[in-house]
């Protein structure tokens, strides 16, 4: 590390805003030298608890992000937020709007927002996110959220950095079909029925939890352990009933298991699969929004007992290295593809016909590969 | 600054600031940093001059675009600049101001440390090629 980076880790790690705001740059630049600082990053890391929020847009995710950062702030816990947009596939602009939600803690240094925009490809914007989840844990927040349209393969991503991932789903967003689409289930450890005021809020809870069942049926079935109605399910209350009280809108909960508070979600008295508890807010007045917290705690609880956040860190460590490795790779091969006339010119051969993609690919690699070998052979 | 790998994006934070509503030209600007290429932020209508200075600094942007049309540019801009000044945010963050501006509160302002004042009808491509020009080396 030079000089300058081992000054800014020092002011990163002694509370400097403006370090870490020029570190997180540094990391979303990936300019020279932000690897060994991400390296030296590490040791510090580890105490934070880091939330994954997603969902479509206009689902209400900055504005309960919004809400979630005013209430760990009362709670005396500082708050880092990554919030990230698309950027222009073609221009690579990008207008970064979240921060606008960002008021009831506007003014406040101790949550810090950092908007960022999907660079470059190959996971780039994956590794970033990660890195700087990095840096603000090494700066000490407690609490760090980061906040993704969830689109694609690439913000699917981005939510894994986060050991807890919340999905919002706004009523009336479409049959559940919608749901299955781009493992959006798969990914939610944690549903959020938002705009729970509106109408169509009761279906949408109700579809989301056969959805679940669905899901989660077999492996009910065979523990035993698990009826579906342990799916917690917190109600804000359907005419405007105080937030906790749970009203087990879908009927079939309240038959089953009674009235579930908030301990009852995700049912994590056993060692059993992690059953998404769905819960309903209204992010614009902040009612529901504890008994998220409260979800987020038992999710984060039952990780810890069942071994699942090792497993789950360690799975994200898999797919950092596997991605770091590919940029590199990437790397060394864009220079031999300039030595053989770019990657322009070998596109408009495979246009002409004169050769094919899995072709060009090979012989990029090839010279690679000699070299692999030859560093065998030279080792006997 | 071509150096290998990176992956550089001019960022932008456009701001409003005090009891402005005007967020028209605002957007306007923010558009087209966009289709420039820049990384904008907006902060929305109403923030407090401390307001701006925490998302300049937070953001880490190379340039802070204030659109202001209410006339308190004397008061409200100073204070900014003042508060990037105790983050050790104001040398190397270029600063705009866009709007309303009286010809004789000019100097003031750049004497306070903003690089350039963009009154009405400046064209697009002029802001956006001052900011390409003058943009922070880092």
């Amino acid at each position: 590390m030079t000089g300058d980076d081992e000054a800014l880790l020092a002011a990163l790690l002694d509370g400097d805003h403006r370090a870490l705001a020029r570190v997180i740059s540094r990391i979303e630049d990936r300019a020279p030298g932000h690897r060994e600082l991400v390296s030296a990053l590490y040791e510090h890391t580890g105490d934070a608890e880091v939330i994954g929020i997603t969902g479509s847009p206009g689902a209400g995710k900055s504005t309960l992000v919004d809400k979630l950062a005013e209430r760990y702030r009362e709670r005396g816990e500082t708050v880092g937020v990554i919030a990230i947009d698309p950027s222009s596939p073609y221009t690579g602009g990008a207008v970064l709007g979240d921060r606008i939600r960002m008021a009831s803690t506007v003014g406040d240094m101790d949550v810090f927002v950092r908007s960022m925009s999907a660079r470059g490809s190959l996971g780039g914007l994956s590794t970033a996110t990660a890195d700087a989840v990095k840096a603000m844990d090494a700066f000490g927040k407690d609490r760090i959220v980061v906040e993704t349209v969830g689109a694609g393969q690439n913000e699917i991503d981005v939510v894994r950095a986060a050991d807890t991932v919340a999905v919002l789903v706004p009523p009336g967003s479409g049959d559940t079909v919608q749901t299955l689409k781009a493992g959006i289930l798969e990914i939610a450890d944690v549903f959020v029925v938002n705009k729970a005021d509106r109408p169509g809020a009761d279906r949408t809870v109700q579809e989301l939890s056969e959805m679940i069942e669905l899901g989660h049926g077999s492996a009910a079935g065979s523990t035993g352990h698990h009826g579906p109605g342990s799916a917690g399910h917190h109600g804000v209350g359907d005419g405007g009933d105080s937030h906790g009280s749970a009203t087990g809108s879908t009927g079939h909960y309240v038959e089953d298991e009674g009235h579930h508070g908030p301990e009852s979600a995700g049912h994590d008295d056993t060692d059993g699969p992690w059953l998404p508890p769905i819960v309903e807010t209204v992010a614009t007045d902040g009612e529901g929004v504890d008994e998220l917290i409260d979800a987020f705690g038992i999710h984060r609880a039952h990780l810890e007992r069942s071994g699942a956040l090792a497993e789950r860190r360690r799975r994200r460590y898999v797919e950092e290295i596997t991605t770091l490795l590919r940029e590199d790779v990437h790397g060394l091969l864009e220079a031999e593809l300039d030595r053989a006339g770019g990657l322009e010119a070998l596109a408009e051969a495979v246009r002409l016909g004169e050769t094919d993609p899995y072709t060009v690919a090979d012989d990029a690699l090839a010279p690679v590969e000699e070299c692999l070998a030859d560093l065998e052979t030279g080792s006997q | 600054m071509s150096t290998e790998g990176r992956q550089r994006s001019i960022r932008c934070l456009v701001a409003k600031v005090g009891l402005d509503g005007h967020d028209r030209g605002a957007h306007v600007i923010a558009r087209a940093f966009r289709d420039a290429g820049f990384e904008v932020i907006y902060s929305g209508l109403h923030k407090a001059p401390e307001d701006i200075v925490q998302a300049t600094v937070q953001e880490d942007v190379d340039v802070l675009g204030i659109s202001i049309l209410s006339g308190a540019h004397n008061t409200l801009i100073p204070k900014v600049m003042a508060g990037l000044e105790e983050y050790g945010a104001a040398e190397d963050t270029l600063v705009l101001v866009g709007g309303v501006i009286p010809e004789e509160d000019r100097d003031e302002l750049m004497e306070a440390g903003v690089a350039a004042v963009f009154g009405p009808g400046t064209p697009l491509e002029e802001t956006i090629e001052f900011v390409r020009e003058n943009a922070p080396e880092r």
